[in-house]
């Protein structure tokens, strides 16, 4: 047992975990931020993406012993920015979710994709959004969702 | 505690209806409504129901409605309560929405148990929120009318507020106390469609904001205090248990609190792991060495299988449906026949949050939270697992993370291992986690299936005989729904869709064969209709090509007289899509499919060309009749989002494949769900404008893709493919 | 011009001045400046490109040596999961980066490999064709010694990066799966493999002949 100092959403935070145990369940277990959630455990749905300094990636693979001083930005802290408030309020004005446990991940992953491509293609948004599974199937309307917020932020 | 007026009706043995109304010691109106059916008039004494029964209004006028069954997507959490709001002149703005715990007020008035399935919640419940919501209005109106000394037929209503004939006005809060005195009506008209105010109109999502900023919770989300996690070694063969158990490594990890057995439903014995924190017990579980005993248990093996169920489709089973006389097929020539062979894998649900169950166990009550699909069932198994009364169980519906299917067991195979282990830690909440491994691996698979068909084509290209074979497991065998489902030994949830198809075949016989593997089945989004759909449409297509038929007018022609729903939405299909389909880009082409299933009908085309080896579909157009549309949006959502699920059985990596008694596959690695290149890039919806009885959205979408991608396909390489998933074109 | 001061005869002359046909007159060659150039025979070299060659061609290397817009995985090579690509810099997309996975250590606890910034040799480093196919021992000699091509290094450049760089460093430290079991090593190690090329580079990097 470890103990890591994290910054999250701008809060510094203090775990001590496993140095093995991914980020995702020290995010969820230990420091209680159930917004990031489990859906695979191996990088396959995106269901767990967070941004780390700056990137997006997927907690359940990243063990907490790696991330170090890189700031923590999760679902619940992404909407203090331009981007991420366009991207949730694009995703409620075109109705996107169905179950609803898919969209963090894929939220967090259009946010990334928009704070690099202010207007993307409709090949970036599968690239970017490839990786992401919904398996309720809210593609099409996560794609005009994505559109959305680009004009939103033009 | 709360004063209590009941209202009856006439006594009988017959259909009752209790209306319970009760005011709140916080204040505010309850309504209740309880329907007792004839097979529960038995019962000596009404039940006590909880305290908030459907429609909560409180003081500062916000309305709470409680959901009859879990939301998982489908969006049911805002279209029911947009239907009580409407009946009830709410003001939309106010009204909020809870998912009601398990409770036989809240049972589906159809099914007679708490449930959400068989795409029946708008069309089961519509009716009753729309009265729920009248008499709640009409005991506003009541009250008003009291403290305004007027009639009742001088007063409107209208947002929220009734209004009085001299300028009088109050708010549903205001009144919400002196109405609950109201004496319950037995009778109320409901509004004409005309009428309606949100009913038919595109609304968001109650829960759309939650479920983008992180607050939604769902049952995997739940925290308590002292709350401990459990992780369970399930046999890799169905029915297995431990001969030894090496704990040793396990319980080594610190937080690990305890390694144990537990009896499973088909599977045997298992080993749980109990432990402070997830990646504790799922690491512990990992370092637990097993010896299996698989002694008398099968091992199930798909390649076996499939070779068995050819063997069995070729020799006819117990008869689903005939009528005409099959012969005739034997003096039809060899170039007038079609002999086909259809091949459908294993397929897993997988919804995007694992399986979970809390539950709370306290020695003379329990407390239960799961996203259950199937609440009434699943609190008598808990109970009868924790030796309590279903009514000592306190069960509540958590917002669950997709379902499809898998959230309804029968044999409530997760709340019975959940509690089997909370059973050992009285007063303290245990979280059971069921790992995406554990769920790809855990069985409860839409079925293998094998179709045989054989049809004789008459003179003018349309079939005259049609003999129908189909093998596969039954859903229902062994469970309580047999009696219901299970007809002359033939399951009906395998033969919907081919055995009651819409299609004007004069001979024409469907028989069932059901072996019994060693394998846990479960219905999968649409069930029958899965594979039968398939069948169906693709069939019938090549019956079109060979008749040199376009084929939705060939579809027009061979569907029975009286199937005028279908036809309408082939032909709003047709209109929708008849620009794009003769404009096709050079490989691109079209495919068209059609089906009726809960309900509803459904066509649809599809503009396909190939891409890296795979089917990419780059626009899909359906047209759809599902009586009163409710929510428009939804149901576009749900169609837009049904098709794109439906592109599951096509996929490379689709199929659960059994060796040795397990699936090889146990994770999104070895099976793939779509992703969005996967999915059809666009996809316009259009609904048949109706006012008949609203039936269900939920599983429509799904049959129809997979025929019609096939159908396009054929165009475009000249195969026809019946054995699914499409691992290569 | 290719082999400095070495004498050939014969057959072997009318070979050299093929190969120097063969090659572009684009082509610039590193020289080795080593004082053991001299002494360090070419049949030596070329046996110690073999060794590199068996190094470059196994999994832990290959698989981000592609041709094509994706990066493989795994033992078998296949399509790395998930759709992810290659981007415009070889590190992925945003969203789908490979660093949206891959950190700078290996994560044995989930089976993801890792090392200092994670990503795919560009495509002028491809040893692969458009369809998987390994290239040909002398292709990829070609490709490794082209200086247009490799990142403008010298012979000294290639042992620096062959001893240094930490995707090659992580090819000998591959890490567990996820099932535990370790991931497949190269056939050398690091310090055989650094010892290969330092010869290789004495011998002035010869490559061996097309087929």
């Amino acid at each position: 047992m470890h103990t890591y100092k994290l910054t999250v959403n701008g809060q510094t935070r203090q775990v001590t975990a496993d140095p093995g145990t991914p980020l995702l369940w020290v995010l969820r277990e230990d420091l209680k931020m159930t917004g990031t959630k489990y859906g695979c455990g191996i990088s396959a749905c995106g269901a767990c993406t967070v941004h780390l300094g700056g990137v997006a990636t997927r907690s359940c693979v990243v063990p907490v012993s790696l991330v170090g001083d890189r700031p923590i930005v999760t679902i619940e802290g992404v909407g203090e920015d331009r981007v991420g408030r366009a991207v949730q309020d694009a995703w409620v004005a075109e109705d996107v979710v169905q179950c609803g446990y898919c969209q963090s991940g894929q939220i967090m992953s259009a946010v990334a994709l928009l704070k690099s491509r202010r207007k993307p293609t409709d090949e970036d948004i599968e690239e970017s959004m490839g990786g992401n599974i919904c398996r309720c199937g809210t593609y099409v309307r996560i794609r005009k969702a994505i559109k959305t917020a680009a004009q939103q932020l033009a | 505690m709360s004063a209590t007026t009941t209202l009856r009706s006439e006594s009988s043995l017959s259909r009752r209806s209790f209306l319970r109304v009760s005011a709140t010691a916080a204040g505010g109106l309850i309504v209740a409504l309880y329907f007792d059916f004839p097979a529960q008039a038995q019962a000596p004494q009404p039940k006590i129901y909880p305290p908030d029964a459907f429609v909560h209004i409180q003081r500062d006028g916000k309305i709470v409605i409680q959901v009859n069954r879990l939301e998982f997507g489908q969006g049911v959490q805002t279209s029911l309560p947009m239907v009580l709001a409407d009946e009830m002149d709410a003001n939309w703005a106010h009204v909020a929405a809870e998912l009601a715990p398990a409770a036989d007020v809240y049972k589906d008035p159809v099914f007679g148990i708490q449930m959400v399935g068989g795409s029946g919640s708008i069309a089961h419940s519509f009716q009753q929120y729309r009265e729920l919501g009248a008499k709640t209005r009409a005991m506003l109106i009541a009250a008003a009318a009291q403290q305004w000394k007027v009639s009742t037929a001088q007063c409107r209503t209208e947002a929220s507020v009734v209004y009085g004939p001299g300028g009088q006005s109050a708010k549903y809060g205001e009144l919400a106390d002196a109405a609950a005195h109201m004496p319950v009506p037995e009778n109320v008209p409901l509004k004409k469609a005309s009428e309606f105010k949100l009913i038919g109109k595109d609304t968001r999502r109650l829960d759309g904001r939650p479920k983008c900023d992180g607050s939604m919770k769902f049952g995997l989300d739940l925290d308590l205090p002292g709350m401990k996690v459990a992780v369970v070694a399930h046999p890799p063969i169905f029915g297995g248990r431990p001969k030894s158990i090496d704990d040793k490594a396990a319980r080594g990890i610190p937080g690990v609190m305890d390694v144990f057995e537990i009896p499973t439903t088909s599977r045997g014995t298992a080993v749980v792991v109990v432990a402070d924190k997830f990646w504790t017990a799922k690491q512990a579980r990992d370092r637990l060495s097993i010896d299996w005993d698989f002694s008398g248990v099968e091992p199930a093996d798909s390649e076996q299988l499939r070779a068995k169920y050819k063997e069995l489709a070729a020799t006819p089973g117990n008869v689903a449906v005939t009528r005409g006389d099959l012969s005739v097929l034997n003096s039809i020539s060899a170039t007038n026949r079609i002999e086909a062979d259809y091949e459908f894998p294993y397929l897993a649900h997988t919804p995007m949050e694992p399986l979970n169950t809390t539950i709370r166990f306290d020695g003379d009550h329990a407390e239960v939270w799961a996203g259950s699909q199937f609440q009434t069932v699943d609190q008598m198994a808990i109970a009868e697992t924790l030796g309590l009364k279903p009514e000592q169980v306190t069960f509540h519906t958590e917002m669950a993370g997709g379902g499809f299917g898998r959230r309804a067991t029968p044999d409530s195979h997760v709340q019975r291992e959940a509690a089997s282990i909370a059973k050992r830690y009285k007063g303290i909440p245990v979280k059971l986690i069921w790992t995406r491994e554990d769920d790809v691996q855990g069985g409860y698979y839409r079925p293998m299936f094998a179709h045989r068909i054989e049809i004789g084509i008459g003179g003018d290209g349309m079939p005259s005989a049609w003999r129908h074979v189909i093998v596969g497991q039954s859903l229902v065998a062994g469970t309580p729904f047999a009696a219901m489902l299970i007809k002359n030994g033939v399951d009906e949830t395998a033969v919907e869709g081919a055995a009651d198809n819409p299609y004007e075949i004069p001979n024409f016989t469907v028989t069932a064969h059901h072996p019994t593997p060693n394998v846990p089945v479960l219905w999968w989004r649409s069930v029958g209709h899965t594979h039968t759909a398939f069948v169906m449409e693709t069939l019938v297509d090549e019956l079109a090509s060979r008749a040199g038929a376009d084929p939705i007018a060939y579809r027009r022609k061979l569907l029975k007289p009286d199937e005028k729903r279908m036809r309408g939405v082939l032909d709003l299909m047709n209109e929708k899509s008849a620009s794009w389909r003769n404009h096709l880009p050079e490989g691109h082409a079209a495919g068209v499919a059609c089906h009726e299933c809960f309900g509803t009908n459904v066509a649809c085309a599809v503009d396909v060309s190939i891409e890296n080896k795979r089917p990419k579909i780059h626009r899909v157009t359906i047209a759809l009749d599902c009586g009163t549309a409710v929510n428009p949006l939804t149901i576009e959502s749900q169609f837009q989002a049904g098709v794109s699920f439906g592109v599951s059985q096509l996929m490379a990596k689709g199929a659960i494949t059994f060796k040795n008694g397990h699936a090889e596959q146990n994770n999104f690695d070895g099976y793939t769900p779509p992703y969005i290149i996967d999915a059809p890039v666009a996809v316009d919806v259009h609904i048949v404008p109706s006012t008949e009885g609203p039936s269900g959205c939920g599983e429509p979408p799904v049959p129809v893709i997979s025929p019609a991608v096939v159908n396009a396909l054929f165009r475009l390489t000249g195969k026809r493919y019946r054995t699914l998933p499409l691992v290569s074109l | 011009m290719v082999y400095s001061d070495t004498a050939f005869r014969g057959s072997s002359a009318v070979l050299i001045l093929l190969a120097c046909v063969a090659w572009s007159s684009t082509l610039s060659r590193a020289q080795g400046t080593s004082q053991k150039a001299a002494s360090t025979r070419p049949e030596a070299g070329l046996a110690a490109w073999q060794q590199i060659y068996s190094v470059l061609t196994t999994p832990r290397c290959i698989n981000c040596h592609t041709a094509t817009n994706y990066p493989e995985q795994g033992d078998d090579r296949h399509r790395h999961l998930f759709n992810v690509v290659r981007g415009p810099e070889g590190k992925g997309v945003p969203g789908l980066n490979c660093a949206t996975c891959h950190q700078s250590a290996n994560a044995d606890s989930t089976g993801v490999p890792g090392a200092n910034n994670w990503h795919l040799a560009p495509l002028a480093m491809k040893w692969q064709d458009t369809n998987d196919n390994i290239l040909s021992s002398a292709a990829v000699c070609q490709s490794l010694t082209d200086r247009s091509k490799n990142g403008s290094l010298d012979g000294p450049g290639i042992l620096r990066h062959h001893e240094q760089e930490p995707l090659v460093l992580w090819s000998f430290q591959p890490g567990r799966r996820r099932d535990g079991t370790a991931r497949s090593l190269p056939p050398l190690t690091h310090e055989q493999f650094v010892a290969a090329t330092r010869t290789w580079v004495d011998a002035g990097m010869p490559c061996p002949q097309n087929p």
